[in-house]
């Protein structure tokens, strides 16, 4: 058994230069509403590229635009 | 609209949260109103002053414009009211200012609208498009920044989009003018003939049947005036505040009829067992989709890695140690820039305005005036304002185009990018950093640009501490103070060096009280958690250095002239006649500032200093010229020589250097002016937390300098 499969990988693991695909948005409300109006939905491809000073936020590239998300959004956004 | 010389002050206070538009303009079969939407930062306003002529002023970042602004143009004997509203994502709105993007677009009497798109983000820019499509038909697409995607390779298909979406489509740059004539002529074929029609969004089979669900007891209870369709989608995604919006505007209360609710609850669950998704989700990945879909057909792309010098540039500057060093790096070089840049007209203006006292005695004793409106007018009025003009103005005009460059390269938000953690430490939004930066230029404009925070908590935070931050108007005192006082055993170029350093350190300590100050008030009177915030890094761009530059300083120099006229003349005369009325043979200066001496005492100043932080409550700049007009009218020294020679009238009159470091203290911790008290009471529209805005930073500022105080006293510093 593939021990990946049990856990879900989030967005705020991912180090610069990785390039991933969003599985599901782990949130509910106008935080998941906010990512679905940045283009963030299943099947999204997101590379990150920057990380602040201190980690956190970090920023990524989703359909074009740089976005700066903080840890506890991109720890919500399950990616494959 | 940024730093403009109409956009602070005073005029911060945005008039119009609503639109007024009187009621002749709208009866008019010749005039039509369109709105300006699109994304943030993608050209709105460039676009704006393009077409109409006017001057919003524009920076590189998003959330720029939080105001409605308006211009008109005329084409072809027909006038275009154009209403520049804030830029916003979608059509759901998260902050006040999207709501008012929002409500705009939907609700008001403008039927036309023009969407503003970024040619090289067209993807998500085209989620937008298509919701204000839906609602509006009547949509004019226009593709700006076409210079710089074709610097990056990348072109745009615009006939093909407008056989598409079945709207007109133009492709602008509105720094290079190009395509200007044709979005008028196409907007006026939108507006006045029937040559386009917008083709209607369609959804998947299964959305399509569950929105003609909701639609069918709609139509019944509402009929067909409305755009039923565009209502039932609304409804189904779920956006109560929307909801309660569209139920006003058509004046039927949809949340709570039952035969609708019921409607929406089968159509959702319809949706659900088939795709075991939410309605709200289904529809908006539907509409993302089909932006990805068109922007695959319209968009091609020959360089994949044109980003590649931004992102190295961007990794230098958030790395982790290189991030924070070019941060104070850069701060402290526009602070040497200014103080370095700011001596030499300063030099020329006062021999030239000092040296014209005399000639100006004389013309105007001409006039047989009585003697005491003569010194009254020359001594204290001329004499204020040329100390405004000479000493304050050079660097005010100096800093605000070295910022407004910062702003429009797009700096500021890797600022906030790079703070961000500090802020969230304080339980407050790293947007904060944005209307902290604001603050440097005007605190009343940093208040104003405190709606780009969503959260009502995060943005009253934002509001109480903007003036914490030294304003233009503080600066110049500052610099004065740290030249006399601190940095005058220095000789140039160390001495302009030295100077920058401790400024900059004076501000690092006013961002630090912000940061306390923040997270003071999240752990008391607005307690709460750091709310999430997304923010977008755009690309940096080149400003047009030298139209920005000239333009700046002049706005900037007419905007503290006029203040030095209607505010700093007056005072001239204020404190003229304070010193030379007398009561008991004691001016009435001397007895105010005696009476206020033993409190000022405690915190290391004088009373002369209290009265002039007192007098200067309109605008912070005639502190200074207060201070010394007022030792100089109780002294012998009648002209204005160096800064040294003032720092013999300061020491004449007992200042010491714990004397200027509490002044400048106090200068950075003390009460807002006025204009920024009248702009956080229309903003926060709260008695309460203007006064809070009023006491915090005073308190702030009177225990620190006790502090400093007493224990210099205590160990026989001074």
């Amino acid at each position: 058994m593939n021990n990946e499969n049990n856990k879900n990988r989030s967005l705020n693991i991912t180090s610069i230069g990785d390039e991933v695909t969003v599985k599901e948005l782990n949130c509910n409300g106008a935080i998941k509403r906010r990512l679905q109006d940045l283009g963030l939905i299943e099947g999204t491809n997101i590379k990150c590229v920057l990380k602040s000073p201190s980690g956190d936020p970090s920023a990524y590239l989703i359909r074009g635009s740089v976005i700066a998300l903080r840890n506890e959004i991109s720890s919500n956004i399950i990616i494959l | 609209m940024g730093l403009t010389k109409s956009s602070t002050g005073l005029n911060a206070n945005d008039k119009s949260n609503k639109l007024n538009i009187s009621s002749d303009l709208l009866d008019n079969s010749n005039q039509v109103i369109v709105a300006l939407a699109g994304n943030p930062n993608v050209g709105k306003s460039s676009i704006f002053n393009e077409l109409t002529g006017l001057n919003q002023h524009t920076g590189n970042w998003a959330g720029k414009t939080v105001t409605n602004a308006c211009g008109s143009f005329t084409y072809k004997n027909k006038t275009f009211i154009l209403v520049d509203i804030p830029g916003t994502y979608s059509l759901y709105s998260h902050s006040k200012e999207e709501e008012v993007a929002r409500n705009f677009i939907c609700f008001s009497s403008s039927n036309i609208s023009i969407v503003v798109c970024d040619a090289s983000a067209l993807e998500r820019n085209l989620n937008l498009v298509l919701q204000v499509i839906e609602v509006c038909p009547k949509t004019l697409v226009c593709i700006n920044l076409i210079d710089e995607a074709e610097k990056k390779g990348i072109s745009v298909n615009a006939d093909l989009l407008e056989n598409l979406l079945g709207v007109p489509v133009v492709l602008t740059s509105a720094v290079k003018k190009i395509g200007l004539e044709s979005l008028k002529s196409k907007l006026y074929d939108l507006a006045f003939t029937s040559k386009y029609k917008a083709k209607p969004i369609r959804y998947s089979r299964l959305t399509e049947i569950a929105i003609s669900i909701v639609e069918e007891p709609l139509l019944e209870k509402i009929g067909t005036k409305y755009n039923t369709k565009w209502i039932a989608l609304k409804l189904m995604e779920n956006d109560t505040d929307l909801i309660t919006s569209i139920s006003d505007y058509i004046s039927y209360d949809l949340s709570s009829d039952k035969d609708l609710t019921k409607a929406v609850f089968t159509a959702d669950n319809l949706i659900l067992k088939a795709t075991n998704k939410t309605s709200s989700d289904l529809i908006i990945s539907q509409l993302i989709k089909k932006a990805e879909a068109i922007k695959k057909v319209i968009v091609k792309t020959t360089d994949k890695n044109y980003n590649n010098r931004q992102y190295k540039i961007d990794k230098f500057l958030t790395g982790k140690f290189t991030g924070t060093l070019s941060m104070l790096v850069l701060l402290g070089f526009v602070f040497w820039l200014t103080i370095k840049g700011a001596n030499y007209p300063s030099q020329l203006l006062s021999t030239l305005l000092f040296g014209f006292e005399d000639k100006l005695y004389q013309l105007l004793s001409y006039l047989n005036l009585p003697e005491f409106l003569l010194n009254l007018l020359v001594f204290g009025v001329y004499r204020v304002v040329a100390w405004i003009v000479s000493v304050m103005l050079p660097p005010m005009a100096i800093f605000f185009p070295l910022f407004t460059l910062l702003e429009d390269l797009g700096y500021l938000p890797r600022i906030a990018f790079n703070l961000d953690r500090c802020f969230k430490k304080c339980c407050a939004c790293g947007k904060q950093s944005l209307t902290m930066a604001m603050g440097f230029g005007c605190n009343s404009a940093g208040v104003v640009g405190c709606r780009i925070i969503d959260s009502p908590r995060e943005r009253l935070i934002a509001i109480i501490t903007n003036s914490l931050v030294p304003c233009n108007g503080r600066f110049p005192t500052l610099i004065a103070i740290i030249t006399m006082f601190f940095a005058g055993c220095f000789v140039e170029p160390l001495q302009s060096i030295f100077s920058a350093l401790l400024l900059t350190a004076v501000i690092l300590f006013g961002i630090l009280m912000t940061f306390l100050a923040s997270k003071f008030l999240s752990k008391t009177i607005l307690k709460g958690i750091p709310s999430t915030f997304t923010l977008e890094l755009p690309p940096y761009r080149k400003p047009q250095i030298l139209k920005l530059i000239i333009r700046s300083i002049f706005d900037r120099t007419i905007f503290v002239l006029a203040r030095a006229l209607v505010v700093a003349a007056p005072s001239g005369a204020i404190i003229f006649l304070l010193a030379n009325f007398e009561l008991n043979g004691i001016p009435l200066l001397t007895i105010v500032s005696n009476f206020l001496d033993p409190l000022a005492k405690l915190i290391g100043l004088d009373g002369v200093i209290l009265v002039a932080f007192i007098l200067g409550f309109p605008a912070n700049e005639i502190v200074l010229p207060i201070i010394l007009m007022a030792y100089l009218s109780t002294g012998t020294l009648r002209q204005y020589g160096s800064l040294n020679e003032l720092k013999t009238i300061l020491i004449d009159n007992g200042w010491t250097w714990l004397t200027a470091l509490c002044t400048m203290i106090f200068c950075l911790l003390h009460w807002p002016c006025s204009t920024t008290c009248l702009t956080i009471k229309k903003e926060t529209k709260s008695l309460k937390w203007t006064l809070v805005s009023f006491l915090l930073p005073t308190l702030m500022g009177i225990t620190i300098c006790f502090v400093i105080t007493s224990i210099s006293r205590l160990f026989g510093l001074v």
